[in-house]
């Protein structure tokens, strides 16, 4: 494996700049036919709660002009059934785990990342925006004190680095990003879903069981491309960017614009196998444009004052 | 193990309504069971997710699977001509249990009736109740399920082939004249949720093949989560097929 992709993220050594993203990956294990995980950046496993949580009813997807709408509602097997018997399971396979984690208060988020200041956990990420349950996610991730209240107890919790995931569905994103730096995140992820809604003409009710839920693949690339080239030019922590990244050319966007690593979601669904098309894609691009390796790619933007 | 396969469309045709036959050459052989699915993907950037069928029928490098067009994405797999690639990813999903020696009813209801068609033709001696909405519908599914189950029952909603009315009414003659040790069925949940009833009140093993809308078709997403007795479980991977005393039938 050539060195040309490999690169670093709060001191977690990747062979790849290319993250499962979370939700969209499983843990990992669901992808083996089609992925060597360990040539991943890492995979952020699905997101953890305090308790078992069943998810939402009724209709959970809905397909849209180049995306889709989820409402999965956060269906996990909880904290306790994670430790005990998925991480050591996965512990033994090799590759680098960020464990995405979502509580309804500040003192849950910080019991969860102190049980998982333990060995097989890469880093935490800390899911403010998740805009399909009542109870937590988004409600962090809109408010810039909220947002830093639970980075900061997460952070004084573990001594694993703290990766904080924004939610798009806010009026300044930078302002959210400012708040969770100096509050001590050590990394951010953006962007999450965009909140969204179909309605079923027929019936008229809305396709969703959960009513709304949250919008991704294609059709929000520009969003987070956007998204992602104003918090790179704000904060100065590493940025893992995603949003409707399919192609290594959708990727290349995502590393001018800012991000040192990318995250492919949505597109694990329809090709399995995206994350490694993208990394022998890369691989090419930047032989082909002369570079040693895909930092000198980050943040090259050229924006004419 | 599960793979993405190349398939060429040999042929895409309309076989009754709005219901399509669509066989596919692929480009390495396919080992699968009955009562497993594959996730197809839509030869148009326009469609974010896979689509997925119940296999029909396969030998080695053929695959057939049959549907009904009920939204955009059916709609336009209905315009994909012979000779077109699609890529296939196979085999999902669990598969029917049963031993040969067992005596099989199939029951099945409309486009229900194709992963059905997969235990027929893969294991002499089942019996075959098959109910469709009209005679024309019925009539395709007698001619596929004929000369591979011993023998067949008919129902159409307005009685134009068989008897008149809803499988589920034929259901109990059916089972009063032979002892059967497993019913598989697979069709409208309410169906299946009757089928399922009628077997437990008869102490007759039932396996049911449920539906969901799913993205991943790896048990990654969630998307296709179901209620059951041993609670949340992913239609994808943990199914399609589940005992029908395991889930906790919604209708």
């Amino acid at each position: 494996m050539s060195d040309i992709l490999s690169t670093e993220l709060c001191g977690i050594k990747m062979n790849t700049p290319i993250v499962a993203a979370s939700g969209t990956f499983g843990f990992g294990e669901e992808f083996e036919d089609f992925v060597d995980l360990n040539r991943l950046g890492a995979v952020a496993v699905k997101c953890i709660t305090p308790k078992p949580r069943r998810g939402n009813d009724g209709n959970r997807i809905a397909e849209t002009p180049s995306g889709m709408l989820n409402a999965i509602g956060l269906e996990n097997p909880g904290i306790g059934l994670f430790i005990y018997d998925i991480l050591p399971r996965l512990a033994k396979r090799n590759f680098n785990i960020i464990v995405n984690i979502s509580g309804s208060s500040v003192e849950e988020f910080a019991q969860l990342a102190r049980a998982l200041d333990r060995d097989g956990v890469s880093a935490i990420e800390l899911n403010i925006s998740c805009p399909n349950v009542k109870d937590g996610g988004i409600i962090f991730g809109t408010d810039p004190k909220a947002a830093a209240d639970v980075t900061a107890a997460a952070k004084r919790s573990t001594s694993k680095p703290i990766i904080v995931k924004l939610s798009p569905n806010v009026t300044d994103i930078v302002s959210i990003a400012r708040a969770v730096v100096d509050a001590g995140a050590d990394a951010l992820s953006l962007i999450n879903t965009l909140m969204g809604m179909q309605i079923d003409i027929n019936s008229w009710r809305p396709t969703l069981g959960n009513v709304t839920g949250g919008l991704s693949g294609a059709a929000v690339k520009p969003v987070a491309v956007r998204m992602v080239y104003q918090v790179a030019n704000a904060v100065d922590v590493p940025i893992i960017g995603m949003g409707g990244i399919r192609s290594v050319e959708d990727a290349v966007e995502f590393f001018l614009a800012g991000a040192d690593v990318i995250a492919v979601g949505t597109a694990n669904f329809s090709d399995p196998s995206s994350t490694m098309r993208i990394a022998d894609g890369l691989e090419s691009y930047l032989k082909s444009r002369g570079l040693n390796n895909i930092s000198e790619l980050v943040g090259k933007v050229k924006v004419s004052p | 193990m599960k793979q993405i396969y190349n398939a060429r469309v040999v042929s895409n045709e309309r076989a009754v309504d709005n219901l399509f036959r669509l066989v596919v050459e692929l480009d390495a052989p396919l080992y699968a069971m009955p009562g497993q699915f594959v996730q197809l993907k839509l030869p148009s950037n326009e469609f974010t997710l896979r689509r997925p069928f119940g296999i029909a029928a396969f030998d080695q490098n053929h695959l057939t699977m049959f549907y009904r067009i009920v939204g955009r994405g059916t709609e336009f797999l209905s315009t994909v001509g012979e000779g077109t690639q699609l890529d296939l990813l196979a085999p999902l999903g669990n598969r029917f249990n049963f031993n040969v020696e067992e005596k099989i009813l199939l029951v099945g209801g409309g486009v229900g009736l194709a992963p059905l068609l997969s235990v027929a033709r893969m294991f002499e001696g089942a019996d075959a109740l098959i109910g469709g909405k009209t005679a024309i519908e019925a009539e395709l599914w007698r001619n596929e399920f004929n000369g591979a189950v011993d023998e067949m029952f008919i129902a159409t909603d307005d009685g134009s082939l068989g008897a008149k009315g809803f499988v589920t009414e034929l259901l109990p003659d059916v089972l009063a004249r032979k002892n059967y040790n497993v019913i598989l069925t697979c069709g409208p949940i309410v169906m299946m949720s009757r089928v399922a009833s009628i077997a437990r009140e008869k102490n007759i093993r039932c396996e049911v093949s449920m539906e969901r809308r799913m993205a991943c078709g790896l048990g990654a997403c969630l998307s296709c989560s179901i209620d059951t007795v041993n609670g949340r479980r992913k239609v994808c991977k943990d199914g399609p097929i589940f005992d029908a005393r395991e889930v906790l039938f919604d209708v």
